[in-house]
């Protein structure tokens, strides 16, 4: 198969991006959309041409390193994420358009690669439960129905990937957050900490520059992990609760 | 020389509790005093930073992606054992302990394997604490299924993500110590060697893969967390990103490297397309719960729909060579037999390189909910990569390789014969012998984290009180510039090759000559093929760009490097090891149905190997293998 490509390049953080054009020939329909990029990198080490740089580590949809926004869509056609996009799902002779994740909270810093810290510093600021190592009861001491496991796993599965705040209008990050707020807070070992896991995390969110949701849901259309934007509804009770409880001066 | 492992004294199942009563402590007041570096943040890096920085160390934690929680542990799918007998079948700390001795054909450590089994019940326990949700049963309580090599239900999972839930735990266990102040971490940040002080490990050099600028960092302990070296072979189901290249750079200062051969081919990987291929992706081996593997038995069916095969054309060879385990046999056994199925001519699919494995029965029996609930993401990603849909049509599956036994050798406190440089999870040797049972990496990466370097740890830091090393000294300096030249050096060949062309010829040429079946010709034909393809990567790589800011190629060109010098101790420690045992097959060595023959006079011990020097050959160093309880037997699976 053979593409036009028009690709994000940008040299460092402070420098200007601008699209470049490549021709990608001999692609086999089997390919994936990376290692398209593969290809078209050692054909441009072939002309002396930088290649092109972008993340990507496991290429299996899990580790949420790979972040191209592909035709405007950030993660390309499809459900899953870039690594999972195959060249089969395009035409012959298609203009393909590669960009980075473009979210505010994640600043470029060459070609397609973005700076995604802020997702950690997010979870930093209270996605855990506080537990000691050596200090756990039983694993069977505590049953969970499986209906609220499964739920939790439902949530559990976002990888990071930060796909919903580059379709955001606002770049909100608030499905990424609601996931953890609802996989932490469904289980009861969880539970202790609901309040002041929901505050710290979304006033991180703010501190980071991710905008607010404004029910675009345009997250919930390109997550590879599928998390359902329900969970928003559900952080936004549980942060209001959190809130009021503040206001009136209750420990949280 | 002969490495002295340090097992403590008296019987196999007290060995553990006994030294943990006499362990030296570090006071918390003492700890504080102590920096530790751990060079990653799998699970065995994660979960030994949040440990030690919770007990009071301070912890820098390095790894090479943009964040901690997308170490390559995130991929893991089937999950992981622990001997919680919740099942009732009978299952115990020793059953666990003798399974993993003897799915390791008899090459693995005693101690170190009980200790694990003894273990891997907190790590459930701990697991569930964190938050890890487990799949359950309709009463609350958690459900477990089956794993190749065993015949208990052991295996705790999160559907098919078990390792990204399992990394996710340890990783908001981390996450907590970072937000605490008590861990700092280190992100796109690559270890490119170790600096050594009085022979003692006291720090690292890094290169910063977004500035590309160069630094060191000093520390009480150095921690190699680093994973497996299974992209060696270039095609395999790691990420892209694996490495040899801290786990080398050790070895390089005088660290043993332990079996290096010892590798693991999984026998349930999508069969590779094409040479444009990056990557293989691994199938979970819980799909052998439920799916049967077969070939046809008449190589003219081969290009039939597998559908117009009936049952009595269909040889299920696992069933029919292994009737107890069928399915369910251990990995290199399996992986061995999909070969020999395909070297007679009747493999399936592109090339022959396959064979059919097949849910139409468990459908039948279970209905495809069910199957759809089991393995749901499992069977989208088949499709997605093959365009093939398997709950009508039998998967098409080759093995790949997929972890690496051999490691850095360990003591039981899991130290390197380098006083200081401690390792832990794949970058080890310690526990698999020469083969892994399925669902037993994510418990060595959590056991030696949470609950062994935690309690080891203290007997290397009790030795250097006020013995702190000053980050002026000139062995950082030196060991930095040295660096820096290496990196260069790449930038400097400006010859006419990428980087990926010379990782795909190794891969090759290790798959050919030191993969699922070696013998002494290939493996001397090999090493001579990768001494030219070295030679010919310092003349004519090609990378374009400067060493400063983020450099893909020149940061794959170092791990290449380190690969071209790696393979080829593979390559020798397959040559010197002359008898067959797990994933180490040579062919001169099998009994007459082909199974591998081991030999125990000559053979049972550790091959750990020194470095010693550029062009120089390393030399063996042998750890007798004692067996105290269990009574080296011919691993049977009929
Ligand atoms: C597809 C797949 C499925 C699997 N499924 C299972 C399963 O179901 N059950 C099971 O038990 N096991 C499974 N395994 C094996 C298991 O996942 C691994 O053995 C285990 O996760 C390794 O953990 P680790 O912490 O040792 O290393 P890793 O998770 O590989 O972590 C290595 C860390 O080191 C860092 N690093 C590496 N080199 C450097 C360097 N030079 N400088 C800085 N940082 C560096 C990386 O950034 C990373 O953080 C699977 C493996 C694969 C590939
Ligand atoms: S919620 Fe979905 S899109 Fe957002 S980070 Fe998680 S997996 Fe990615
Ligand atoms: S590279 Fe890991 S999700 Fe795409």
């Amino acid at each position: 198969m053979k593409f036009h490509l028009k690709v994000w390049r940008q040299k460092d953080a402070n420098a200007p991006g601008t699209l470049e054009n490549y021709e990608a020939d001999n692609i086999p329909a089997d390919a994936s959309f990376l290692e398209m990029l593969d290809i078209v990198n050692a054909g441009l080490t072939g002309k002396n041409i930088e290649p092109i740089q972008f993340d990507s580590d496991c290429r299996e949809g899990i580790c949420g390193s790979c972040s191209l926004t592909i035709n405007g869509v950030p993660h390309g056609p499809g459900r899953g994420t870039t690594c999972q996009v195959y060249m089969r799902k395009f035409k012959d002779g298609d203009t393909i358009t590669i960009e980075p994740f473009r979210a505010e909270a994640f600043p470029v810093q060459r070609d397609l690669v973005v700076n995604r810290s802020a997702f950690d510093r997010v979870i930093q600021a209270g996605g855990y439960i506080s537990e000691r190592c050596g200090s756990a009861p039983d694993a069977n001491s505590v049953p969970i129905s499986k209906v609220i496991a499964d739920e939790a796993m439902d949530a559990a599965a976002c990888i990071g990937c930060g796909a919903c705040a580059a379709a955001c209008p606002n770049g909100s990050a608030m499905l990424f957050v609601s996931a953890k707020v609802t996989h932490l807070g469904l289980l009861p070992q969880g539970k202790p900490e609901n309040g002041r896991r929901v505050l710290g995390m979304v006033r991180q969110m703010d501190e980071e520059g991710f905008g607010n949701c404004s029910n675009y849901y345009a997250c919930e259309a390109v997550c590879p992990a599928s998390v359902p934007a329900a969970f928003i509804g559900r952080m936004n009770r549980e942060f209001t609760a959190a809130s009021v409880k503040e206001i009136v001066g209750m420990n949280v | 020389m002969t490495p002295d492992a340090h097992i403590p004294a008296g019987p196999l199942d007290e060995k553990w509790t006994t030294y943990k009563n006499n362990a030296k402590l570090v006071s918390p007041a003492n700890k504080r005093k102590f920096d530790i570096i751990i060079v990653g943040s799998g699970l065995a890096g994660a979960s030994a930073a949040s440990t030690l920085a919770e007990q009071g160390y301070n912890v820098k934690c390095f790894c090479y992606q943009d964040s901690p929680r997308r170490a390559h542990s995130i991929a893991a799918q089937g999950g992981i054992n622990a001997a919680k007998n919740y099942q009732n079948d009978g299952d115990s700390a020793y059953r666990l302990f003798y399974d993993t001795i003897k799915g390791g054909d008899f090459r693995a450590r005693e101690a170190n394997v009980h200790r694990l089994a003894e273990v891997s019940n907190h790590i459930i326990d701990q697991c569930v604490a964190q938050g890890v949700p487990f799949a359950r049963e309709y009463g609350g309580l958690l459900d477990n299924r089956s794993f190749g090599g065993a015949q208990v239900s052991r295996t705790f999972y999160a559907r098919g993500q078990t390792g990204q839930q399992l990394l996710l735990g340890a990783y908001a266990g981390l996450s907590h110590q970072i937000a605490k102040g008590a861990v700092k971490m280190y992100p796109k940040t690559e270890m490119l060697d170790l600096v050594l002080i009085d022979g003692h490990a006291k720090g690292i050099v890094v290169r910063d893969l977004t500035t590309g600028e160069i630094s060191s960092h000093a520390g009480d302990a150095v921690l190699l967390c680093s994973g497996g070296y299974g992209n060696v072979f270039y095609l395999s189901t790691n990420a892209r990103g694996c490495n040899v290249t801290a786990t080398f750079r050790a070895y390089k200062r005088g660290a043993f490297f332990a079996n290096p051969c010892f590798t693991q081919i999984h026998p349930t990987c999508i069969p590779v397309s094409g040479d444009y291929q990056s990557k293989l992706t691994l199938m979970s081996e819980s799909l052998r719960n439920d799916g049967r593997i077969w070939a046809p038995k008449r190589k003219e069916d081969c290009g039939k729909d597998p559908s117009q095969i009936p049952d009595d054309a269909r040889d299920y060879f696992l069933e029919r060579k292994y009737p107890s385990y069928g399915n369910l046999a251990p990995r290199d056994i399996s992986s061995r037999s999909a070969k020999e199925v395909c070297d007679e001519g009747r493999g399936v699919g592109p090339g022959g390189l396959g064979v059919y494995l097949d849910f139409s029965d468990a459908i039948k029996r279970l209905g495809r909910k069910t199957i759809e609930e089991r393995y749901g993401n499992l069977f989208e990603m088949y499709q997605n990569i093959t365009g093939e849909n398997a709950y009508e049509r039998p998967m098409r599956i080759y093995p790949a390789v997929h972890y690496t036994m051999g490691g850095l050798w360990v003591d039981y406190n899991l130290m390197s014969n380098i006083p200081g440089l401690h390792v832990l999870g794949e970058a080890n040797f310690s526990d698999h012998g020469a083969n892994r049972l399925g669902a037993s990496a994510l418990m060595q990466g959590l056991a030696d984290g949470y609950f062994v370097i935690p309690y080891t740890l203290g007997n290397y830091m009790t030795s250097q009180f006020g013995k702190k090393v000053d980050p002026k000294h000139p062995a950082f300096a030196k060991t930095i510039e040295e660096t820096k030249a290496r990196v260069q050096k790449l930038l400097d060949i400006k010859g006419n090759r990428t980087v990926d062309s010379f990782h795909r010829e190794l891969g090759l040429i290790m798959w050919d000559y030191c993969g699922m079946a070696r013998s002494e010709e290939g493996l001397n034909l090999a090493i001579d093929k990768i001494q030219k393809l070295r030679t010919e990567f310092w003349k004519n790589l090609k990378i374009l760009g400067t060493p400063d800011g983020i450099n893909m190629e020149l940061e794959r060109a170092g791990r290449v490097a380190d690969f071209l010098e790696f393979g080829e101790l593979m390559c020798r420690d397959a040559l010197m090891r002359n008898e067959s045992c797990g994933g180490h097959f040579r062919t001169e060595y099998q009994t007459p149905e082909g199974e591998a023959l081991r030999n125990d006079d000559e053979y049972a011990f550790v091959a750990a190997w020194e470095y010693q020097g550029e062009n120089q050959l390393p030399t063996l160093n042998k750890e007798p293998l004692v067996y105290e309880k269990v009574k080296l037997a011919t691993r049977s699976y009929k």
